[in-house]
């Protein structure tokens, strides 16, 4: 594709709104992606990549991507929360892109937690 | 850091965290002065005179978290072991700039890096701050402005999937060119 024109822009944007007017609720999830200094040197970049290629692929459209500081943890890094609609967060650390993919799948979209990478259940807090 | 890239997101994260609306990124390859200058210049709430004089020792920090600071140190280190120096200027209130520069050609100067990253991520992470990247490399440039963005999309947020995709691919292409 080639640069975005101001064109482009406005036919994204009724594209996102027709479409938006047809889903039927928020978003299922949010993916937070720890982005302090110990989360960008160990690989927290190339896990919101990651989640973007698996978004795109899939078409995906309410989930909800974000980043946050470091959480105090930094020899665990790179680390991620998941929360699912009504579900406690969950946190998961040294990840790569390929335990993300395998997250995004089973937890984010699948709703099961995968424990054999996760640090904790319940509530986090974000400096 | 393995790569330029990489420091540029973790100033502009530290940027955001001193409150940041704005964050300018300029970054020029002179290739005839053999000099890569990265600038970084936010909005935030700046740091006083003492503030700005510990920023560049590791063992400083604001965080409560963790009793160490690495993201200026590091980016510091990296401008002298390849004859260039970092900058700080600030002020409470008044923002801060960061200025680092490098010797282009030199052995230990770190790649750029993924910069088309760097922006999407910092992009869907901060959707709400008004993002500007400019980057020169001889006489050609790529330029950025989120504002501008943000006014063609009207309500539209700039983390509808549909947008990350059409800037990665609009970023990805203008840097490619640039490149080439």
């Amino acid at each position: 594709m080639a640069k975005l024109s101001i064109e482009d822009l406005k036919k994204i944007k009724e594209s996102v709104q027709a479409s938006v007017t047809l889903r039927e609720g928020g978003s299922r999830a949010k993916v937070n992606i720890h982005m302090g200094t110990c989360g960008i040197a160990s690989g927290a970049r190339g896990i919101m990549t990651a989640v973007m290629d698996e978004i795109e692929k899939g078409d995906i459209k309410d989930v909800i991507l974000t980043t946050s500081g470091c959480a105090g943890l930094c020899s665990r890094e790179p680390m991620i929360t998941v929360e699912l609609l009504g579900s406690a967060p969950v946190k998961y650390i040294d990840l790569t892109p390929d335990k993300m993919r395998e997250i995004f799948s089973e937890h984010v979209l699948g709703g099961k937690i995968l424990e054999k990478y996760a640090l904790s259940v319940g509530s986090e807090t974000t400096f | 850091m393995q790569d330029l890239s990489l420091h540029i997101l973790d100033i502009v994260e530290n940027s955001l965290a001193a409150g940041a609306k704005r964050v300018e990124i300029r970054l020029e390859e002179d290739l005839q002065e053999d000099r890569m200058t990265i600038e970084i210049v936010d909005n935030g709430c700046g740091m006083d005179e003492e503030m700005i004089q510990r920023a560049l020792d590791p063992f400083f920090t604001t965080k409560t978290v963790r009793r160490v600071g690495l993201g200026l140190p590091l980016l510091s280190e990296a401008c002298r072991i390849s004859n260039g120096e970092l900058c700080l200027q600030s002020s409470p209130g008044q923002g801060t700039k960061v200025r680092a520069t490098f010797q282009l050609s030199h052995i230990d100067r770190q790649p750029l890096g993924n910069m088309g990253d760097t922006l999407i991520t910092l992009i869907v992470g901060h959707p709400e701050v008004d993002l500007f990247y400019e980057h020169r490399k001889d006489g050609a440039s790529f330029s950025l402005d989120t504002r501008e963005i943000k006014g063609a999309l009207g309500d539209v947020p700039l983390n509808e999937p549909q947008v990350v995709s059409a800037l990665r691919r609009h970023i990805l292409a203008g840097l490619e060119e640039l490149a080439a």
